[in-house]
């Protein structure tokens, strides 16, 4: 039998309000209001992650916006990809996005995606996921507050 | 609306019937999802968020992997057709569906099992090693469900003498005390935890799991993108909707239309979809109660889904 | 032409078949077999028709055939239905050989001995006395015995596979005679129609003595455990005409044989009887179908399979004698039409699946389901056609496996409320083993389709197959489209299963009413409408291609690579094998099964802690085999050993014995005197 005192009956809603609706938007039209993404660490320190999972938490909720994270990049619309490219995942990264259904985005979170960051010139980088994939919507931050996140999926989701 | 002949009226039940499982399937998920949320304090994704993830899956492109046969696109759509054929044949909004002589509960089953077993082939098509894990694991669930669902299938059947489903909504409907006996509420019980293993929702299997080692439905359904996927992810809601919708008209069929007029049909079709929600919302909850069975774990519980059925068959006999 | 000169024909061109197999050159050997086989085959299936159809036995007696006891034939419907089954499954078996010879056995013995086989097959449901019988019985077991060792006669396997079998046909053999000849002494004549007549007349310990020492012999040849030991080691080993045959119609008459004294001869029996025989047919069952469910050796899954459709019937065959038994006619009635139904089907899905699996056999050139894969892709035909045969095993509608289990299930449905304790506990059991059977044997078939023809290669042979000659294909075809056509129309063949049933339950009325195409159950409340299901799925198929067709935005797919988490090599040993699939069944019913695991582990020379090559082994043997068998085997070979003791190779030694006997006998003959 389960423990029915587990569940938080007078669950509060802890989630915050949303913030105005972006105006610039990202993306091709066919994923207007469901973006589903497949998360790729292409060789990061994890805090990106950790704001990802923040952002797809109870506070700030990403997916009352239409975003939802997936398992398989067959199931997505989007990769999110943090970290810079190291040696071993290139080829990793490429055949991810390469088994990513059209029409697809990437989106590259923090600094680290876009520039490199903090890794710049290390042995292991061979460089930005730009140098890498196309890169079509970009978070910048180190790492990237989880409303920066969400701002940048509802460009993608429109709502 | 009692000049329609009997065969146009049923015609058109059915057809109300596929639709509303069509187009009810994914707003259940949805509603489903939804309550989860809440419960853990969340806003979520709305009710219909699953509609519009639909609607855009089939805007996107079709993908098959290298290795794969014709039987890789044929699943989703064997899946589709026959829970739509089931569907049509089960007594959901009305007691009188088109070709209700051939329903049975057993023909049901065995609709449902051509879907499934086109899909687990369809997992193995592709060649990857989630695809094979995913048939397997999920042949095997099956495989231990069926006891279960055959010998509930014969403690449902003894009030109304036959295995014919409007039948037995019609015995229960003139005999609602048939409802709260024994037999009736170990058979029923025994159902629950049996769609809850077939349909892949927690505990038997987690449908949002990201860990591919512990999925057993997403395994084999990894591959598809687009327009399959969109099938699939519809099939799946439509046959957890239509088992819920035979569960609740075995438990409490009132509202059921009886005839085929339109506006008995209309009655029944909301009765069906207020129903089908509470029983939603109430598995809704239990999932967020609970955790998943590890998968060595599961053959026990439907073995003691099996021991309930077969105290359902006993009972009767004692009570008779 | 006369009704019993049909027989004696079809009798005659079967040995000319024999012989034209024996005589000819070997370029027309096989086809001139092949040619008289069929026409063999038209002949008592006419004949079998012209009964079914009239309801009228035909009888033909010769005193000279056969020495001091004669040739009776009595073909009544029961029989006939028996011998259209061997007929359906025996022309699409020829057909493939013809394909199957070209690959290597159109020996002599090959071609003579088949031939004869199959006649022997057609003619043992026309017997019509003890001597009749048991002669062709034993023919039939013969030729079958030289078949199995005709591909790969030198081979262990097959040695040691013919051998059980040997063993288990005469074993099964001496016990039907046995019970045969008790009847035929209280009757005082050796003639079916004379012992069914006198047989109500026994003492009820003798009747039930009988029909155990029958249902063991006749079981032993149906494969119903635990005398199935045989025939996943002999079914496997003969080549696939001759597997199918044994397999669809052989066994088919082992039910024969108990529906022939069970309810012919004795005319029904008490309720323990049929309780025995319904534990034997769920044990067989649910046995049968776990075992398919983990064998990885394609043949040897197809023969448990065989147990577990047996198993099946004898369920039905069970339920219909306890009905029977508890005077419900009607049920009792429909209970055997469900068995009829069942082994009809089992003869025409199983024959398909033996034959492709042949086919498969022949290109790949092995039956090892974990060598096997990709093979759809490279014998589309022979792959399309297996699976459709391994859907309609799986009984799923609206093929005819779907059929036979609806009937099983309203047998034991309406016999549920029938109100008396033994059907009352036999029945939920019996319903729980169909269901458990039905499960398992999914597992099984998706495992033989899904790792033997989808997926990648898994081997060199399997990636070269190529599509093997149209006779093999259009073998397996004919059988297939049967299968096809008795789930869509099987009210077709519902009329002769029901006079069949008369001959068995005389004094009962139809249970099954065909209401147009519709299957209606008479008094009770059951209606299956195949044609309205099967035609409702393929439009619904139909409507939803087209709906995806018209919705999608990118209608054609782009052929990508399979998604493998971005790694860079993926390779056929990647994917799942047939042990792996089986693996969680195994590790449930584990107790049963008793795995045998083996993990052989080497490192690397220069330090233990690389490894550099695992190998896991996993095998599961018959249990029933490891644990009654291969005891008793030991014991006899360990006594065989000690006998030894009393040959040391003296004379002295033999002198004595001979001296000591002679004492022995004279004080005998001095007491009795």
């Amino acid at each position: 039998m389960p423990k029915m005192s587990l569940v938080n009956w007078r669950a509060r809603r802890v989630t915050e309000s949303p913030a105005a609706k972006p105006t610039s938007p990202n993306g091709p039209a066919e994923l207007v209001g469901s973006v589903q993404l497949r998360h790729v660490d292409a060789g990061s320190c994890n805090g990106c992650e950790l704001e990802i999972v923040s952002a797809f938490g109870p506070v700030y909720d990403a997916e009352r916006f239409g975003a939802r994270l997936v398992a398989s990049p067959r199931h997505a619309d989007a990769i999110l990809v943090t970290g810079p490219v190291t040696r071993n995942m290139a080829v990793p990264l490429l055949k991810t996005l390469e088994a990513t259904p059209e029409p697809r985005v990437v989106i590259a979170v923090g600094d680290c995606a876009r520039n490199c960051g903090v890794f710049r010139g290390g042995y292991g980088v061979v460089g930005a996921v730009g140098e890498v994939v196309p890169v079509d919507v970009s978070i910048p931050g180190c790492p990237p507050d989880p409303t920066a996140i969400i701002e940048a999926l509802r460009s993608v989701t429109r709502r | 609306m009692s000049g329609i002949s009997p065969m146009i009226g049923a015609g058109i039940a059915s057809g109300v019937q596929v639709v509303a499982v069509g187009v009810g399937g994914p707003m259940l998920v949805g509603a489903m999802r939804k309550v989860r949320c809440r419960l853990e304090g969340r806003v979520g994704p709305p009710i219909l968020q699953p509609l519009v993830d639909i609607r855009k899956l089939f805007r996107k492109q079709r993908l098959r992997p290298d290795q794969a046969t014709w039987i890789f696109p044929l699943a989703p759509v064997a899946l589709v057709a026959t829970v739509a054929v089931a569907a049509v044949i089960t007594p959901l909004a009305t007691t009188r569906p088109a070709l209700g002589s051939g329903s049975d509960l057993f023909v049901l089953v065995y609709l449902l099992l051509v879907g499934s077993t086109l899909l687990a082939l369809a997992g193995l098509d592709a060649g990857t090693a989630f695809g094979g894990m995913g048939s397997s694991r999920a042949v095997t669930i099956g495989a231990l469900a069926e006891p279960a669902l055959l010998v509930t299938i014969l403690a449902l059947s003894a009030t109304a003498h036959s295995s014919n489903l409007p039948a037995i909504v019609r015995a229960t409907l003139g005999d609602p005390g048939s409802v709260a006996t024994p037999q009736r509420l170990f058979a029923l019980g025994s159902l629950l935890i049996v769609i809850v293993a077939e349909s892949g929702r927690l505990p038997v299997d987690n449908p949002a799991t990201h860990l591919e080692l512990t999925m057993v439905h997403e395994a084999m359904i990894l591959e598809y993108a687009g327009p399959d996927l969109a099938l699939v992810t519809v099939g799946e809601a439509m046959r957890l909707t239509l088992l819920l919708g035979v569960f609740v008209n075995l438990v409490a069929p009132w509202g059921v239309a009886t005839t085929t007029h339109v506006s008995a049909i209309a009655i029944g079709l909301g009765a069906l979809g207020a129903k089908v929600a509470v029983v939603g919302v109430v598995l809704a909850v239990f999932e967020v109660s609970m955790a998943k069975v590890r998968l060595f774990r599961i053959p026990e519980l439907l073995a003691g889904a099996f021991v309930l059925a077969l105290l359902g068959v006993v009972s009767g006999l004692v009570v008779r | 032409m006369t009704d019993g000169t049909l027989i004696v024909a079809g009798a005659a061109l079967g040995l000319g078949a024999g012989v034209s197999g024996a005589a000819l050159p070997r370029r027309f050997r096989v086809t001139a077999a092949a040619t008289l086989v069929w026409g063999a085959c038209a002949l008592e299936a006419a004949a079998a028709v012209h009964v079914l159809a009239t309801g009228h036995p035909i009888v033909l007696r010769s005193a000279e055939l056969l020495p001091f006891t004669g040739v009776d034939l009595v073909l009544n419907p029961l029989g006939a239905l028996f011998v259209l089954l061997v007929a359906i499954v025996a022309v699409p078996a020829t057909l493939h050989g013809i394909g199957y010879a070209q690959h290597g056995s159109a020996t002599r013995s090959a071609t003579c001995v088949f031939p004869i086989f199959v006649t022997t097959l057609l003619l043992v449901p026309s017997a019509g006395s003890v001597a009749t019988f048991m002669v062709l019985w034993e023919l039939m077991a013969l030729t079958s015995l030289v078949l199995v060792l005709v591909d790969h006669g030198r081979s262990q396997a097959a040695q040691s596979a013919a051998a059980w079998y040997a063993v288990f046909t005469q074993g099964g053999a001496a016990l039907i005679l046995v019970g045969l000849l008790v009847l035929a002494a209280h009757a005082n004549g050796q003639s079916f129609a004379a012992i069914a007549h006198h047989a109500r007349h026994l003492a009820p310990a003798v009747r039930g003595l009988v029909f155990v020492v029958v249902l063991v012999g006749f079981g032993s040849k149906a494969g119903v455990v635990p005398f199935h030991v045989w025939l996943p080691k002999a079914h496997p080993e003969a080549p696939s005409p001759v597997s199918a045959l044994m397999s669809g119609a052989m066994v088919a008459l082992g039910v024969y044989g108990i529906v022939l004294v069970g309810d012919d001869l004795l005319g029904g029996g008490p309720v323990w009887w049929w309780l025995v025989v319904l534990g034997l047919g769920g044990a067989s069952a649910l046995f049968g179908s776990l075992h398919a469910a983990s064998s990885t050796d394609l043949k040897r899954l197809l023969a448990y399979s065989t147990t577990d459709n047996i198993g099946l019937a004898l369920l039905a065959l069970g339920a219909s004698g306890l009905f029977e038994a508890t005077r419900h006619p009607l049920l009792a009635s429909l209970g055997l039409v469900a068995a009829l139904v069942l082994v009809l089907n089992h003869a025409a899905f199983k024959g398909a699946l033996f034959l492709s699996a042949g086919s498969v056999q022949v290109a790949t050139g092995t039956r090892d389901l974990d060598q096997l894969g990709g093979l759809l892709r490279r014998m589309p035909q022979t792959g399309a056609l297996f699976l459709v045969a391994a859907a309609a095993i799986t009984a799923l509608p609206p093929l005819n496996g779907f059929i036979g289990e609806w009937l099983l299930f309203q047998a034991l449905l309406h016999g549920a409320a029938s109100g008396n304790t033994a059907s009352d506990i036999a029945v939920p059991l019996a319903v729980a083993a169909m269901a458990l059977t039905a499960g398992l044997t999914v597992v099984a078939f998706v495992k033989a389709v899904g790792i033997g023809f989808l997926g990648r290669p898994r081997s060199e042979a399997a990636d070269g197959a190529v599509e093997v000659p149209i006779t093999m294909r259009l073998a397996v075809g004919l059988l297939v489209g049967a299968c096809i056509v008795l789930g869509v129309i099987p009210t077709l063949v519902f009329p002769a299963v029901e006079r069949a049933v008369k001959t068995a339950l005389p004094g009962v009325g139809t249970a099954l009413l065909a209401h147009g195409v519709d299957v209606q159950l008479v008094g009770l409340r059951g209606v299956l409408a195949p044609a309205t299901l099967a035609g409702t799925m393929t439009v619904a198929v139909l409507v939803v291609l087209m709906l995806r067709r018209v919705l999608a935005h990118q209608p054609a797919p782009r052929v990508v690579e399979a998604w493998g988490c971005g790694r860079q090599l993926q390779t056929a040993r990647m994917q799942y094998t047939a042990t792996s699939f089986a693996e969680p069944v195994q590790r449930v019913f584990d107790d049963v099964l008793r795995p045998v695991q083996d993990l052989d582990v080497s490192h690397v020379a220069e330090s233990r802690y690389y490894i550099e090559a695992a190998t896991f082994h996993n095998a599961v043997d018959d249990g029933i085999e490891r644990g009654l068998y291969r005891p008793v085997i030991g014991a006899v070979r360990r006594w065989g050993q000690a006998a030894r003791a009393l040959q040391p190779g003296s004379v002295h030694r033999y002198l004595g014995y001979g001296l000591g006997a002679l004492v022995l006998m004279l004080a005998a003959l001095a007491m009795i005197a």
